[in-house]
């Protein structure tokens, strides 16, 4: 009996907990955008006229097909992170696309259409070099991959090896290069740096050498970067140090040296400093390139010469050219250049690669973002018009990794923001108010100033919010005589505004490229873009509020500090969350390396926090730097306390701010590096709500929480990685009086360690390294059943150590970021957010992680609500908040509160990002969408006239009975 | 044999008394002012330094020794001087004006088996705000955190009660000794899933199942007497209605 009671309360909590969209809710208030990351490698498919595929593959392992018209995805491949999944190469032939992935370990072949996987081969170990697809006879049939020290041929339709070879001295000369001109031998080219080349000729049936010559070069330092080979099998270098270029003729055994073209012969120079590049083309693997190619001899000048009867000529001068790429169709093959106008608009235009003449009406105008920095490269279509002309569209990607697909004249078809692949850190910040609202606001911002000012001030403002009310009325009628489809509701910048509950909100991005972006969150609508030029790729961003929008008229202001990873030297970007603009505020110079950054809560005089960073020898530069603020600092100096983290010494240590803004060291934490290393330091987020106190026994008693907002949890782990030995340690120390509040060794657990540090819980996910399965781990601290001080905390003033309850569950699932949810006023029950590396998002009700959940149940723990202890952590499928909608390698979760205590905005971001809202404890505050308003008011009304009708029979009965 | 027993009793009373003392280390106060510690105890000992400046510049004087005793557990005593009357003055002041009363301890490992290799460099310190243990008459709690290796992490101090209220120090209060409790604490270990006990668990719940073989009926085996009681009573109550309706249709 008593097992079937623990199940129905058990049941019931599940009831109570249970979340899930219905089929209609879907996209409602949650989005998703998918991205691919920095493209490495874009290949049109120019098989048939009327192709719309466009293959890509990025940095982030990723492999896709993107519509060319619309820029979506028709399909998308993501493979393992890091250089296991390393995209070496991309070759394409009619339908099938060949990869070489991890560094040369995997050859496979894609059938394009859907994106469907071929065949696969395992290559022998060994560094890749280079791939390339070899034809015979005109046709494609081959593919060859070359490593540092063999050479393998590939069967194009099976994957099949034919045959592999050794190269030849692969100790002393790097190959690097692979050639065919279809005549059925395969070159492979390899150097001796500073020395000479090596050619190696084989037969394509059976890899036998056919002929092996070295040519003496000795200026030549990589064949890669100063090599091509054009026409029928000639190299071509340039050197330079001697301003020439060398040919050589691959083929030919009487050739001992190459032949030297001086540039000055034809009265070109290449600028100091610059490495000129040669850029050829080969249309079609079972043909020779084209006799013409390109020789870059300065950043943005470009030469198209042609090779012809062993002499080269220069067909056309581009000058200024900032990118040029070839491309064909059919027969005809063309150059597009690209040439910058100035900062904003750029030219492209086609010309003949054969000789050098322009096509008439190929110009593109495109004018750029203003701030989305150069562009990097170009990938050009090109197509037959139906009068035989050419045609062509351009893919530009920038340097903020944006990809722009254009169209003549200029049209811009879609653009792709693929710099929001790599999200490193990102803010909600509100919305600003309407007009109206701002009008209230503003009145009851100003002072005073006598009796019938304010009475005329309130009289306008009403009228004002009259004239807004009139204005949306007729805005509505409006709208409803046009048809439905028109009626757009398109988020715009001008239309931004808070709406009733505040669920809408700025997204405020930051991504690794630099690039800053302000997403609306109900639609995912970028609304601004900042590129940030000049930002090293490996800097780490740490992004503050600094003023909220609610101080009208003051605008939001948020502050990023930008951190060099090698030097440590720190910039500060402050802008306008709302807009994107950088504020014309003055920001302090930084000429220190920055080693810690904290916002405080005392505020200046224009309502913005007051930012303190401090640098390497603990100097401490306050921003805004006001006589207001410093003024405010002397005066709190002895109540701000900061902590430091040297994890490489495994030192933590505490500092008070003096007086005059310098600091005093007052507590040292050392953990020896020997036995473990710090891992991560975190404390609590500073707008979380805690609603109670204490928790309410069996027994009627209360347990008070242990709730210190300077407590950190530092997390180490164990420098022996032996599955015995290994452990994960756990200290949770208080931020300024540097005390070990609670020390646990969780042992035979390896990272790593992901944790959410909140109220007086903190709750870890390590790797068992004895069982091998994930665990999770939750902590909770007690003051008791008597609170030491109820009025205020103090750090200095807590002598009792509180209690600590932990318990471990076994998760059965790999987790790679864990969150919590938050709210407005922190009443709603906590939810714990865990991101799942198959790309759910797991809302799992913190009631299953309680230490306290019992063993045996008692009466007691029945009151409470105490689910029985069971080792394992339930998975339902409904609890994935983004049902089938996966977001590929989530790295963090994002939570926000927002204007309804019940619900709490996610953000999870990695690949893709998906933004959506949770209800922890289910809508409570909110009328359900089909809540039927009709019916209640019917009732309602024909209560009412029931009552009245009633009223009035009563009056004339009792006056009938008057007068028997 | 009586004897015997009592006196094992006495025994083991005395153990207990002995390792409370070594375990808490209820501190006695030498009253031998300005002697430097002896150290000659068995284990080994490290200095506890203090500083209380009115400039706030620490300038560490010794405290006391802390003695460490070898063995499973890490027991340690802590002996101190005593302030002098200058010190008390000054740590008066210092109060006085808000300052903060620091102590700090050599990192030393409790495990390591060579005196050379005990020692590594630097400081581990904590504070407290002094007008606190001015006013909680020097009664202190000193912990020393170890890490699992045995390591001294970390020192922490309160006083009881650890609060200012800025009432004003009797002159007869003495601020000679220190009534301090020192503890050692090494981590706790953390808890696995606890699997094998759950699993106990759901056995012990299966077997008093089986034990009951009332619960193990099926659903009709236990009420198959009411289920045909309502079906008879259904039929009874159908086959009562049928002649008014068949007398209507007649009709």
């Amino acid at each position: 009996m008593a097992w079937l009671v623990v199940r129905i309360a058990f049941s019931v909590c599940l009831l109570y907990t249970a979340l899930a969209v219905f089929e209609d809710q879907v996209g409602k208030f949650d989005w998703r955008q998918q991205f691919i990351g920095k493209v490495r490698f874009a290949l049109f498919d120019t098989h048939s006229q009327a192709s719309k595929k466009l293959l890509v593959a990025t940095d982030k392992n990723v492999f896709a097909s993107l519509n060319s018209r619309t820029g979506d995805f028709f399909w998308r491949h993501v493979d393992k992170t890091g250089p296991e999944g390393h995209i070496d190469s991309l070759l394409m032939d009619g339908q099938d696309a060949v990869v070489v992935i991890g560094n040369g370990r995997l050859l496979r072949s894609w059938e394009t259409t859907v994106g469907g996987l071929k065949w696969e081969t395992v290559l022998d170990t060994g560094s890749f070099q280079a791939a390339a697809l070899v034809g015979v006879q005109g046709f494609v049939k081959y593919v060859a991959v070359l490593k540092k020290t063999a050479i393998s041929f590939h069967d194009l339709t099976s994957g099949s090896q034919i045959w592999v070879e050794n190269l030849p001295d692969s100790d002393s000369v790097q190959y690097q290069t692979i050639y065919s001109g279809g005549n059925g031998l395969l070159f492979v080219l390899g150097v001796v740096p500073n020395s000479h080349i090596v050619i190696v000729e084989y037969k394509m049936e059976d890899g036998e050498i056919m002929n092996k010559k070295s040519v003496e070069a000795a200026w030549m330092s990589s064949l890669e970067s100063s090599c091509a080979v054009i026409s029928s099998g000639i190299l071509l270098c340039v050197d330079p140090i001697t301003q020439s270029l060398y040919t050589l003729l691959l083929q030919s055994t009487e050739q001992k040296d190459m032949k030297q073209i001086h540039l000055q012969t034809l009265d070109l120079e290449v600028a100091s400093g610059f490495q000129p590049v040669l850029t050829s083309t080969q249309p079609n693997p079972a043909q020779p390139p084209l006799a013409e190619f390109f020789l870059q001899l300065s950043p943005d000048h470009h030469i198209l010469l042609q090779h012809k009867d062993g002499l080269i000529a220069p067909l056309r001068d581009f000058s200024p050219s900032n990118l040029v790429a070839f491309a064909t169709t059919g027969e005809k093959t063309v150059a597009a250049v690209m040439s910058l106008k100035n900062d904003t608009a750029c030219s492209i235009n086609l010309f003949s690669a054969e000789t050098g003449r322009r096509h008439l009406d190929t110009t593109i105008i495109y004018h750029m973002d203003p701030s989305g920095g150069k562009p990097n490269r170009m990938y050009v279509h090109a197509f037959l018009k139906k009068d035989d002309s050419v045609g062509y569209r351009v893919m530009v990607q920038m340097e903020d990794h944006t990809l722009t697909f254009l169209q003549q004249p200029g049209r811009v078809v879609w653009t792709r923001e693929e710099a929001l692949a790599d999200v490193v850190a990102m803010e909600m910040v509100d919305l600003p108010l309407t007009g109206t609202q701002a009008e209230l606001e503003g009145e009851f911002g100003k002072k005073a100033d006598g009796l019938l000012p304010m009475v005329l001030k309130r009289l306008s403002s009403q009228f004002i919010l009259l004239q807004a009310w009139l204005a949306h009325l007729w805005k509505l009628f409006y709208d409803a005589r046009k048809p439905r489809s028109s009626v757009r509701n398109e988020v715009t910048i001008e239309t931004l505004s808070r709406d009733e509950f505040n669920l809408q909100k700025m997204m405020v991005m930051v991504t690794a490229s630099g690039k800053l972006f302000g997403i609306e969150s109900k639609s995912g609508t970028v609304l601004w873009k900042h590129f940030l030029e000049n930002i090293n790729p490996n800097s780490v961003f740490k992004l503050m509020v600094q003023r909220t929008t609610a101080h009208f008229p003051h605008p939001p202001q948020c502050t990023l500090l930008i951190k060099d990873k090698d030097t440590g030297l720190g910039s500060l970007h402050v802008f306008n969350p709302i807009f994107g603009k950088r504020s014309h505020t003055s920001v302090p110079a930084l000429p220190r390396p920055i080693i810690q950054s904290l916002l405080l809560p005392l505020i200046d005089q224009d309502y913005a926090k007051v930012l303190l960073l401090i640098d390497d020898q603990y100097k401490v530069t306050a921003f805004p730097s006001t006589k207001n603020v410093l003024q405010q600092l002397q005066d709190k100096a002895s109540s701000i306390f900061f902590y430091l983290v040297e994890s490489s010494q495994g030192k933590l240590s505490g500092f008070r701010l003096r007086k005059d803004l310098s600091t005093e060291l007052i507590w040292e934490v050392v953990i020896p590096t020997e036995a473990q290393k710090i891992v991560a330091v975190k404390g609590k987020r500073v707008n979380e709500h805690v609603h109670s106190q204490g928790r309410v026994m069996g027994d009627r008693s209360v347990l008070y929480k242990y709730l210190n907002p300077n407590l950190l949890a530092v997390v180490t782990e164990s420098t022996d990685t032996h599955q015995e030995r290994s452990f994960v340690g756990i200290f949770l120390i208080d931020g300024v009086t540097g005390r070990i509040v609670h020390e646990a060794v969780q042992r035979k657990a390896r990272g790593p360690v992901h944790f959410v540090h909140s109220e007086n819980w903190m709750v870890y996910v390590y790797w068992n390294a004895k069982f091998r399965r994930n665990e999770f781990s939750v902590l909770e601290l007690f003051e008791g059943a008597e609170l030491y001080n109820s009025t205020v905390f103090s750090s200095l003033d807590r002598p009792h150590p509180p209690q600590v309850l932990q318990q471990s569950y076994i998760f059965p699932a790999p987790i790679s970021t864990l969150e919590a949810t938050l709210t407005e006023k922190g009443i709603t029950s906590r939810h714990l957010l865990v991101g799942l590396t198959s790309g759910n998002i797991l809302s799992l009700p913190k009631i299953f992680l309680d230490p306290r959940r019992p063993e045996v149940v008692s009466e007691q723990s029945r009151e409470e609500n105490l689910i029985p202890y069971a080792p394992e952590m339930p998975i339902r499928t409904e609890w994935f908040i983004n049902y089938n909608q996966t977001v590929s390698r989530v790295r963090g979760l994002y939570t926000a509160p927002s204007g309804l205590e019940s619900t709490c905005l996610v953000v999870a971001y990695g690949l893709d990002i998906y933004q959506t809202r949770v209800f922890p404890s289910k809508q409570f505050d909110v009328l359900k969408d089909d809540y039927d308003y009709v019916l209640i008011s019917s009732v309602l009304f024909g209560l009412f006239f029931a009552t009245m009708i009633s009223k009035r029979l009563a009056e004339v009965k009792l006056l009938n009975r008057a007068w028997r | 044999m009586a004897t015997m027993r009592g006196l094992s009793l006495i025994l083991s009373v005395l153990s207990a008394i002995t390792l409370l003392w070594t375990e808490l280390g209820e501190c006695n106060n030498h009253r031998r002012s300005g002697e430097v510690v002896d150290t000659d105890f068995s284990g080994f000992s490290v200095p506890l330094e203090h500083s209380f400046e009115m400039d706030d510049v620490p300038r560490f004087r010794l405290r006391g020794a802390l003695q460490f005793r070898g063995g499973r557990e890490n027991s340690v005593y802590l002996s101190q001087n005593q302030l002098s009357e200058k010190d008390r003055n000054t740590l008066k002041d210092v109060a006085a004006v808000d300052g903060i009363y620091r102590i700090r301890v050599p990192r030393v490992s409790l495990q390591a088996d060579w005196q050379t290799e005990r020692r590594s460099e630097g400081y581990l310190s904590a504070f407290v705000r002094a007008c606190s243990l001015v006013e909680s008459n020097l009664s202190d709690v000193i912990t020393l955190h170890t890490d699992v290796s045995g390591y001294v992490i970390g020192i922490s101090m309160v006083t009881i009660p650890g609060s200012c209220r800025g009432i004003e120090m009797e002159d007869e209060v003495d601020l000679e000794l220190f009534n301090t409790t020192i503890s050692v604490v090494a981590p706790v270990t953390a808890p696995s899933p606890e699997t094998a006990p759950f699993i106990e668990r759901m056995e012990q719940e299966m077997e008093k199942k089986g034990k009951n073989p009332q619960e193990q009926k099926s659903f009709f085996a236990k009420y198959w007497y009411l289920i045909l009681g309502g079906a008879v009573f259904l039929m009874a109550t159908s086959s009562a209605q049928t002649p008014p309706g068949g007398a209507r249709e007649q009709s």
